[in-house]
């Protein structure tokens, strides 16, 4: 079959616009066969829309774009057929249990839930001990495992995933990524979404979105390579009066809030001592600055300011 | 086919385990049935009267007399100021004034008799319109009784009245067959359409969206339970009916199922095209309710059409429900045939085709 040498996806200049904001801007990718491809973004990036021109929910206009080889607006229904999407908003059957939810989305797509077992098993041996609960009463992290099941039933070439981990806890998180791995594992194509950064780095190559444009698209370890400037943490009591007066000093590019302290991007001439000093002048003696390796966030925020 | 029957699997596991809605389809048209029928009634009784009674005489004594024993009316008092009689009209209730002048009766035979004067309340129309009608019609009886009193003759007997279908004027019977029909327009209208938006505020749509499940046939299985349930409510309500109220189809029950299930079909397709049309459920309930309310008002289930304005009378001939209140009056009360309902039949069977054709047609899974 010719489908052996064709992309998972590919996109080019697709647009959507809703009245004058425009969701996706003339977006372009590749997503290749048995990859594991990570859209990084905040909200209102652009990112549910993209999934849901794929998932042939929405007609772009403007640009074409392939899912599995078939056009999104003149082969939608063969598209239907061989992938599997999970929206963001959990979208099961809440008053059907995990078992009348798994066999009613198999059934749809003609297929017995037996004749698929092998590929969703190691997800839904975790939530068949719940077989017969109600799909509304699960937990957050159990949903999302179900969801899975259900997208995955009809064994598809490409799994859209639309923040799988939005709102599950971190042990959940990880082992969430853990199976996105392991189908990877059995070839099936896979596009997540997700607004932490943290997961980014488990994706093969990933694209930062902001504005419904793409910012960059490297695997994680050439996008923080991208970030060449020597970057600092800056963190003491005061954090909010450190923040406004790193802001103030000379040498210092850009300072913005990380986690628990400050992240400062620096000219060539920054001297760490130099700048303990004259913060110590301005009234911040407990003030620690150190050199850090610059994250994928790092690297957004740097995107986004050049935008 | 068999995608299907997994459809409408999945919607009656999800009817039967909604906490609500079973009870809903029995409790419905018991309650509507076994209630309404008594308290929307059109008979008037217990009309107040105030009487003036200036004369004092024979006739006067009689007329009130005859008014305290009827059970049409209350007498709220007797007066002879008129001013109290308005008092008592103006504030406490009472619906006409009967005002009887002096020397009514002495001026009785004579060649300028005095005018006994009934004023009503015109508030509420129907009771004020019946009521002086009932009283205009006690006055002239007592006359009648009176004069043949004296005389010692039969009064005449001009008319012989029949009431053709419905032999007590029953307004029951008028009102049964009716609600019948509101609770299909009810149950019909509504429930197809606010379970197919319902999906569309849980997202469980997005899910089937993204399947190779047609629209049609996703439609069709958001309809078929439905239809079910609106014939399992006719037949309860039928059936209470006929144990309730002793009142059973005068024509064959076939005529009524035939159609009961156009009339069915033609709601649920309205329904479902109201549905897709919006993305709340409040926004349905309000579109729906629209529709419903002038269905109700305007289809000759509660008011006679040929009473309408000529304007009103020819937008009647747009809502499917004066069919279907056609059919189920003349089936019910006259025993009509299929062959003589034949173009209400035909107009039914457009209406489902093009409502069920429109609501197909508007569903769509891309935006």
């Amino acid at each position: 079959m010719l489908m052996a040498a064709q992309n998972a996806i590919e996109i080019q200049g697709l647009t959507k616009r809703y009245g004058s904001l425009t969701a996706v801007d003339h977006i372009s990718f590749v997503v290749e066969r048995g990859e594991l491809f990570g859209l990084i973004g905040p909200d209102g990036a652009g990112k549910t829309t993209l999934f849901r021109l794929l998932a042939t929910l929405l007609n772009p206009d403007e640009g074409t774009a392939t899912v599995a080889g078939y056009d999104i607006t003149k082969q939608y229904k063969k598209i239907r057929e061989c992938v599997g999407y999970m929206p963001g908003r959990f979208s099961l059957y809440p008053d059907l249990s995990v078992a009348e939810n798994l066999d009613f989305f198999a059934a749809l797509f003609g297929v017995s839930v037996k004749e698929n077992y092998d590929l969703v098993a190691p997800i839904y041996r975790q939530i068949e001990p719940f077989r017969k609960r109600r799909a509304g009463k699960l937990s957050g992290g159990m949903k999302q495992k179900l969801a899975l099941c259900c997208a995955l039933i009809h064994r598809p070439t490409v799994l859209f995933l639309d923040e799988p981990t939005t709102g599950v806890d971190a042990v959940s998180r990880g082992e969430f990524w853990d199976m996105l791995s392991d189908l990877k594992q059995k070839g099936i194509s896979i596009l997540v979404s997700t607004p932490y950064m943290d997961e980014a780095c488990r994706c093969d190559r990933i694209a930062l979105v902001n504005g419904g444009k793409i910012l960059g698209i490297d695997t994680p370890d050439g996008i923080v390579q991208r970030f060449d400037e020597p970057l600092y943490a800056l963190s003491g009591n005061d954090m909010y009066g450190l923040l406004v007066e790193a802001r103030r000093a000379r040498g210092v590019k850009e300072c913005y809030p990380f986690g628990a302290t400050h992240h400062l991007v620096v000219g060539a001439d920054f001297e760490t001592s130099s700048f303990i000093d004259y913060l110590k002048r301005q009234g911040f003696p407990d003030a620690s600055v150190h050199r850090v390796q610059a994250g994928i966030e790092d690297v957004f925020m740097k995107l986004m300011q050049h935008e | 086919m068999r995608t299907l029957l997994v459809l409408l699997d999945k919607e009656f596991r999800q009817f039967i385990r909604n906490a609500f809605m079973p009870k809903m389809v029995i409790l419905f048209p018991l309650l509507v049935m076994l209630v309404i029928p008594w308290v929307a009634t059109m008979d008037v009784r217990h009309v107040e009267v105030s009487i003036v009674d200036n004369d004092h005489s024979e006739v006067s004594r009689r007329i009130i007399q005859k008014i305290r024993s009827s059970d049409y009316f209350n007498l709220k008092g007797v007066t002879e100021s008129y001013e109290e009689a308005f008092d008592w009209l103006e504030n406490e209730g009472a619906d006409v004034i009967l005002t009887i002048p002096k020397d009514f009766e002495l001026a009785m035979g004579s060649h300028s008799p005095k005018r006994i004067g009934i004023d009503v309340n015109g508030t509420n129309a129907l009771k004020g319109g019946l009521g002086s009608q009932y009283m205009a019609q006690i006055v002239r009886q007592t006359f009648a009784e009176l004069q043949q009193e004296q005389s010692g003759a039969l009064p005449a007997e001009l008319f012989t009245v029949q009431n053709l279908y419905n032999p007590t004027l029953n307004y029951r019977h008028f009102m049964v067959p009716a609600l019948m029909i509101i609770l299909l327009v009810l149950i019909c209208g509504f429930l197809p359409g606010l379970n197919l938006v319902g999906e569309k505020e849980f997202g469980t749509i997005e899910q089937i969206n993204v399947t190779p499940v047609s629209r049609s046939l996703f439609t069709l299985a958001k309809l078929i339970p439905y239809w079910i349930i609106g014939f399992v409510v006719l037949v309860i309500a039928m059936l209470l009916a006929w144990w309730v109220y002793g009142l059973t189809p005068a024509g064959s029950i076939g005529s009524i199922f035939l159609a009961a299930l156009l009339f069915i079909l033609t709601m649920s397709g309205l329904g479902i095209t109201i549905a897709n049309r919006s993305s709340t459920m409040q926004q349905t309930m309000f579109v729906m309710f629209f529709f419903i309310m002038i269905f109700v008002l305007m289809s000759g289930l509660l008011t006679p059409i040929e009473s309408m304005p000529a304007w009103a009378q020819g937008i009647t001939y747009a809502l499917p429900p004066r069919y279907f209140v056609e059919v189920m009056r003349a089936v019910y009360l006259k025993g009509a045939s299929f062959i003589e309902l034949r173009p209400q039949y035909v107009a039914l069977v457009g209406f489902a085709g093009l409502f069920n054709a429109v609501a197909a047609l508007t569903y769509k899974k891309q935006s």
